[in-house]
């Protein structure tokens, strides 16, 4: 684990996988997608709006698993004061919140149709929402000091609160009455159990997948954009070093 | 194939608006992150070169 924290090290592994991770990317998506909207079947409850499923269970999917990674990342940061894990945490936390706000909409686009209303306050869409601010305040924060070393560390103690926030989300179809469907997969001791048909699974996951890669691809653009953001400040640092070096005070 | 007529498949069973509209934001929402990383990326490399050049430029 250690030895990914030297920058360039980690681009020169993360650069090498980026074609193949986006490539990946583009052809789940165009596996995904036909099949998503054409040639998988309708629901036999919902109808056509279970297409807007694949969206939204792949984008409520991403935003756990990119603040599971920002959370993660915070504490690698807060412990051992790797520089990368703390880039990886910045440069997740737009798309999480992107994809936290994706998951939002689409769940009051395929809730109105079918539960009656565009909003429910219940235990699942407020603690949704509750991610959402949570990752708001992550960008803010990482943001809110002079001193980048401090919003940084003060950014992080809020990823590693919030993540309680995780597992309260997953488990609030169970532990709360809700309008919400309990979750459509249950592993158990037979494997992989599903209330969903099986020609609805492979859209979901063909999603999943596209969505998942696309992350990961997106990713590795955004650490190099960070890292050279890093580069450009040290640059003008050390600039302005030069020149307060080269004309001493009068 | 899950439809009779293309005006079958933009119809979406009389659910067209819900269904065409979260695509939509979705292909939005992840095109507009995908234009604005790459946007920075490219602005970020331009202002690191700009500032190699000008170090080798100065004596």
């Amino acid at each position: 684990m250690h030895k990914f924290a030297n920058p360039t090290q980690f681009m020169r592994i993360a650069n090498a996988i980026y074609p193949w991770i986006a490539g990946l990317c583009l052809i789940l998506f165009a596996a995904a997608i036909p099949i998503a909207l054409v040639f998988s079947p309708p629901d036999y409850q919902q109808g056509e709006t279970v297409r807007i499923m694949y969206i939204h269970v792949s984008s409520a999917w991403l935003m756990m698993m990119i603040y599971g990674i920002i959370a993660a990342n915070s504490a690698m940061f807060l412990i051992w004061r790797h520089p990368m894990a703390n880039l990886a945490a910045r440069a997740s936390a737009p798309m999480g919140a992107t994809f936290c706000a994706l998951a939002l909409v689409t769940g009051m686009l395929w809730g109105q149709p079918m539960w009656g209303t565009f909003w429910v306050w219940d235990a699942r869409l407020t603690s949704t929402l509750i991610l959402f601010f949570l990752y708001i305040g992550y960008i803010a924060l990482s943001d809110a000091f002079e001193d980048s070393e401090r919003g940084d560390k003060a950014a992080a103690i809020l990823a590693l609160v919030g993540s309680i926030n995780v597992p309260i989300i997953h488990y609030s179809v169970e532990w709360w009455n809700t309008l919400h469907q309990p979750s459509i997969m249950k592993a158990s001791s037979e494997g992989i159990d599903s209330s969903v048909h099986p020609s609805l699974l492979l859209p979901l996951f063909l999603m999943m997948g596209a969505f998942t890669m696309f992350y990961f691809a997106l990713l590795v653009l955004r650490l190099r954009s960070e890292l050279l953001a890093a580069k450009i400040r040290n640059a003008r640092l050390s600039q302005i070093a030069g020149h307060a070096a080269a004309q001493p005070a009068e | 194939m899950a439809f009779d007529s293309f005006a079958a498949f933009i119809d979406m069973g009389g659910y067209a608006a819900w269904v065409w509209t979260s695509y939509g934001l979705a292909a939005l929402a992840l095109g507009g992150i995908l234009i604005l990383t790459r946007r920075t990326l490219k602005a970020r490399e331009r202002e690191f070169e700009t500032l190699k050049a000008n170090r080798r430029g100065t004596p």
